[in-house]
């Protein structure tokens, strides 16, 4: 079996007096999965990605993520640790206005420290691979929802992180908008790159995920491996 | 509570960082402007407040006792014209051997002192202003004017050694008598103590007249008292319009750089309240967007935007107003010393404009956007506000995007292009700032070299005065008239003296030039004066007779220049002298002329009586020197001190001044810096959460956060020093003239590139200052929780 890339020992998470947001989740991801969550609102999905990305903390139980203890981090350890191991795409994504979309994609890259020549090279590469390469010097503002989804996704990418997290990825595009994102990252887990997509579009998890978990109350209520794709 | 009441409750609450900066600032601005308004004001006329205040005497007269009874002496109170009288209070003159502090030598010799007896502090006329320990309350005991003798003498005792008995006096006061009617002061009953066997204390009676605005009726005045007193028994009377004249001239001095940084702090604290109050308006344009989505009108929108800036405001403003009374006791306290007034205290008026005008700012600052924002329509206010309107500043962040930068730090530095108006504002902050530093940097520097320039007035490290060290010892009866030791003599000692490098001697006198209708004070020197020159404005010193170095107030009321001939009229004889340069001189109103005594000799005017000032060779130990010269000189009758430069109150007084301002400046400089990150670093949340999730470490928020005002503060700082130093060179000539001097060049260059750089980093610190605690709380925003902000 592949080695895990994350793996969630009793993970709990209360803010202030309210019910917990994760209650007792233990979770294993292998290297290579595309993992779709699923669950109502307040079931503790966004936690489960904060925790993973080191963006949270938990209350209690451990965070693993490539080997590297998460929730054990220090704030400076947590944002290299985000650079070099995590990419991150949002629902409204998250891109910043006043830059362009190259600029944008290079970010990860600059923030690291990769060589001007190698950072360009690979966002040219990566906007030319999603498709988005005439829109380079255009400002987010002026793109359509799927293909701002296509750049943060690029933006992500940009590390070649060992996780893509994906929130909600269509939760604000219209439904061709959505299926192309769907297509774009069934593709990359195809690839190879490990997905934890946390989900309402039932129609994407299907389309991309290889195995499918829900939480209900913060817990674990169903683990299911997809039987195609 | 109405809606409304909770509207403004709830922002003032919610927005506490904004709240505690926006009280912070106009707290400072309250502060600083209370102060710099008081200053300036005190600074108009201060001799007139105070003499008004104290009812001054217009007329200090003194009469013999030997030919006038008290009872006379009073009965002048009836002289045509007078209102008010005080006195008459018997008055010594007597020389007094202070006790000094410990680690204070002793004075060379003992100093002579004019003490009135008085029962009371106040009084119809020239009422004292106490300014340290308390006013008589038995025998033994003295008060003496305030800067009268070493200082902290509060608690110790002066000997009078030349009356029987050598009395002491504890001094248990200082006053201010704003016309200086006398050097201390003693119960009525204790003058007989004081008075030397075989004299009779004189009389002073003190006056204030109906009519007394002018020379020609001080004169008339001064005639009725005469008249109304025994023929010949008037000594002496000095009229207050001559302490005015020296008294405004001191002012004069002051006004320049009073005036120029107190209009700096005013003009800072306007920028910098209507920038805090309206950019904190202005970030809530969402908020406004959601209280008209629920029906609020754009009048009741408002009217809880200006609520909820006055609120913060309103504390600041009361703690300022306190704040500011509290500093101004130090700075004021330093303008008394300087204008030698009584109490200077901050005008009443002052703590209801200051809080008045401010409130009145905050008000008119968080109107114009809140009504603003209320006019736009609910979904476009809903819209705008959260993040800088897209499209602003996107040229800087390209271009700041290709420079060698980390990109935390290019990221900064294209910030402030994305709200250029707010940027603007706060850079003019940062110049003011800058311009405050630089020009206080020029100004104490240039008061330094005045005051070295002004200390070679005696130059040298030991000096030797023609006087035996004390006029008499104690008890040995009435002291006569000190006996002069022979120049010559004491010449040849000083120069048989081992470690003596060089010396000269040095008399004043006063001489009389054709066209000059007063007596002019002249230096005579004997010797080779040039390593004691004085600083030069133009010109040269003087190397032989018949040349004379001048003051500038000379060539102004003589009409001439240097190179130009002059006549000097002695007794029945006259000479033609060249004036060769113009000195740096604020002695005599800067009505001095310096010469070689042969100039003099010219005219017919020989003076004995001189100071020697005496230059050490190289490593001879001061101390040793002076012991060995006193008693070498002791059997001619002369004495030797050690010399120690002297440190002018007034400089003191305008580096204090000039320190405590500057610090409010920059201090108000550094708010607006903190308001201003604080206020961009809210509305980038979102953004700043979307940089942290990709990776941005806590240092490089910070680094970036500070970056976005380094910029503003470089550019800041390098614009402000330059117009710091047109400040410094529009002031410093112009306080130079009120005390009667041109500033030597030489005094004047003070901004050169070892200070020129740290001065043009000011605005850099200023700003990185300001920004720091921001960028802390930036970095420690935790990244779900900015990620989540609207």
């Amino acid at each position: 079996m592949t080695a895990p890339i994350i793996e969630i020992r009793d993970v709990s998470k209360r803010y202030d007096d309210g019910p917990p947001a994760l209650a007792g989740l233990s979770l294993t991801v292998a290297a290579g999965e595309a993992l779709a969550v699923l669950g109502p609102s307040g079931s503790g999905k966004s936690t489960l990605l904060n925790m993973i990305a080191g963006l949270d903390r938990p209350t209690g139980g451990g965070v693993t993520v490539a080997g590297v203890r998460v929730d054990e981090l220090t704030e400076t350890a947590s944002a290299r640790f985000r650079r070099e191991r995590i990419g991150m795409v949002f629902q409204f994504f998250n891109l910043l206005d006043d830059l362009t979309v190259l600029d944008n994609v290079l970010l990860p890259a600059q923030l690291l420290g990769t060589g001007r020549a190698a950072a360009r090279d690979r966002a040219v590469e990566l906007l030319d691979n999603l498709g988005i390469d005439r829109h380079a010097r255009a400002y987010p503002g002026r793109l359509s929802g799927g293909e701002r989804q296509r750049v943060a996704v690029a933006r992500a990418l940009m590390n070649r992180p060992a996780l893509l997290l994906a929130d909600e990825p269509t939760g604000a595009l219209d439904t061709a908008s959505g299926a192309e994102v769907r297509e774009l990252l069934a593709e990359l887990n195809d690839d190879g790159q490990t997905i934890l997509l946390v989900t309402h579009d039932l129609a994407l998890a299907e389309s991309c995920a290889t195995r499918t978990i829900e939480l209900v109350d913060g817990r674990l209520a169903r683990d299911e491996r997809a039987a195609t794709r | 509570m109405s809606a409304l009441g909770r509207v403004v409750r709830a922002g003032v609450g919610r927005r506490r960082v904004q709240s505690l900066v926006m009280a912070l600032t106009t707290m400072t601005a309250v502060t600083a402007s209370v102060m710099a308004a008081a200053l300036v004001v005190a600074s108009q006329q201060p001799f007139d407040h105070s003499f008004a205040r104290q009812r001054g005497a217009h007329l200090t007269a003194v009469f013999d006792g030997g030919r006038a009874t008290a009872a006379q002496v009073a009965a002048t109170a009836h002289a045509h014209g007078v209102t008010a009288t005080a006195g008459p209070f018997p008055l010594v003159s007597v020389g007094v051997r202070p006790q000094p502090p410990a680690g204070m030598p002793a004075p060379p010799v003992d100093p002579v002192l004019t003490v009135a007896g008085r029962t009371a502090l106040g009084g119809a006329v020239d009422s004292l202003t106490l300014t340290s320990g308390h006013w008589l309350t038995g025998a033994g005991q003295i008060v003496v004017a305030d800067g009268w003798g070493p200082p902290d003498l509060l608690g110790h005792q002066v000997h009078v050694p030349g009356v029987p008995g050598n009395p002491a006096l504890t001094v248990v006061g200082t006053a201010r008598s704003v016309t200086s009617t006398a050097d201390a002061w003693v119960l009525p009953g204790q003058i007989a103590a004081l008075t030397r066997p075989g004299t009779t204390p004189e009389q002073q009676m003190l006056y204030r007249f109906a009519a007394a605005g002018s020379t020609a009726a001080m004169d008339a005045d001064r005639a009725a008292v005469t008249a109304a007193a025994p023929a010949g028994s008037v000594d002496g009377s000095q009229s207050y319009l001559v302490v005015r004249a020296t008294a405004n001239r001191q002012t004069a001095t002051f006004v320049p750089f009073v005036a120029a940084l107190g209009l700096l702090g005013l003009v800072m604290s306007v920028l910098i309240i209507g920038i805090v109050v309206s950019g904190a308006v202005s970030a809530g344009t969402r908020r406004i967007g959601v209280l008209k989505s629920l029906g609020f009108t754009p009048f009741q929108v408002a009217r809880a935007y200006v609520g909820q800036a006055l609120i913060p405001a309103a504390a600041g403003t009361v703690l300022g107003v306190v704040l500011g009374n509290l500093g101004a006791v130090p700075l004021l306290s330093q303008a008394e010393g300087a204008y030698h007034t009584g109490t200077l205290t901050v005008a009443g008026w002052i703590d209801v404009a200051v809080p008045a005008a401010v409130l009145a700012l905050v008000v008119v600052s968080a109107l114009a956007p809140a009504l603003r924002a209320g006019r736009l329509r609910t979904v476009e206010a809903l819209a705008i506000g959260r993040t800088p309107q897209v499209g602003r500043g996107r040229w800087a962040a390209r271009l700041a995007g290709r420079l060698p930068l980390p990109r935390a730090f290019s990221l900064g530095l294209a910030g402030p292009f994305a709200r250029p108006g707010r940027s603007a504002t706060i850079a003019a902050a940062i110049v003011f700032g800058a311009v405050g530093v630089t020009f206080a940097y020029g100004l104490g520097a240039s008061l330094n070299g005045v005051q070295r320039g002004i200390n070679l007035d005696s130059p040298g490290q030991v000096t030797v005065d023609p006087f035996p060290r004390q006029i008499a010892a104690p008890g040995s009866g009435p002291a006569g008239p000190p006996r002069e030791a022979d120049p010559a003599a004491v010449a040849r000692v000083i120069a048989a003296q081992p470690g003596t490098r060089a010396s000269f001697s040095s008399v004043f006198t006063e001489v009389h030039f054709l066209g000059v209708s007063d007596a002019v004070t002249a230096v005579a020197y004997q010797g080779d004066s040039s390593w004691g020159a004085y600083q030069m404005v133009s010109g040269r010193w003087f190397d032989r007779a018949g040349e004379i170095v001048v003051g500038h107030r000379f060539l102004q009321a003589t009409g001439t220049r240097v190179g130009d001939w002059t006549t000097l009229e002695g007794d029945g004889r006259s000479t033609r002298a060249r004036i060769v340069g113009e000195a740096m001189t604020t002695g005599d109103g800067g009505m001095r002329v310096l010469t070689d005594a042969g100039t003099l000799e010219r005219a017919g005017i020989t003076e004995h009586s001189a100071t020697f000032s005496i230059a050490l060779r190289p490593g001879t130990d001061r101390d040793r020197y002076v012991a060995a010269l006193d008693t070498a000189l002791g059997p001619l009758g002369a004495s030797a001190q050690a010399r120690n430069g002297e440190i002018s109150a007034t400089v003191v007084a305008i580096d204090a001044i000039t320190a405590i301002l500057t610090l409010m400046l920059v201090l108000v400089a550094g708010l607006g810096v903190l308001n201003t990150v604080v206020l961009d670093t809210r509305e980038r949340v979102h953004d700043l959460g979307v940089l942290k999730a990709l990776g941005m470490a806590p240092r490089q928020t910070v680094g970036m956060v500070i970056t976005s005002v380094a910029g503003i503060g470089a550019v800041g700082g390098l614009a402000g020093v330059p117009l710091g130093i047109a400040l410094h060179d529009l002031v410093v000539p112009r306080m130079g003239e009120a005390a009667g001097t041109r500033i030597p060049p030489v005094d004047m260059a003070v901004y050169h590139a070892p200070q020129l750089v740290p001065l043009a980093l000011g605005g850099l610190l200023i700003a990185v200052l300001g920004a720091l605690l921001p960028a802390t709380w930036a970095a420690r925003t935790r990244t779900a929780t900015a990620l989540r902000t609207e």
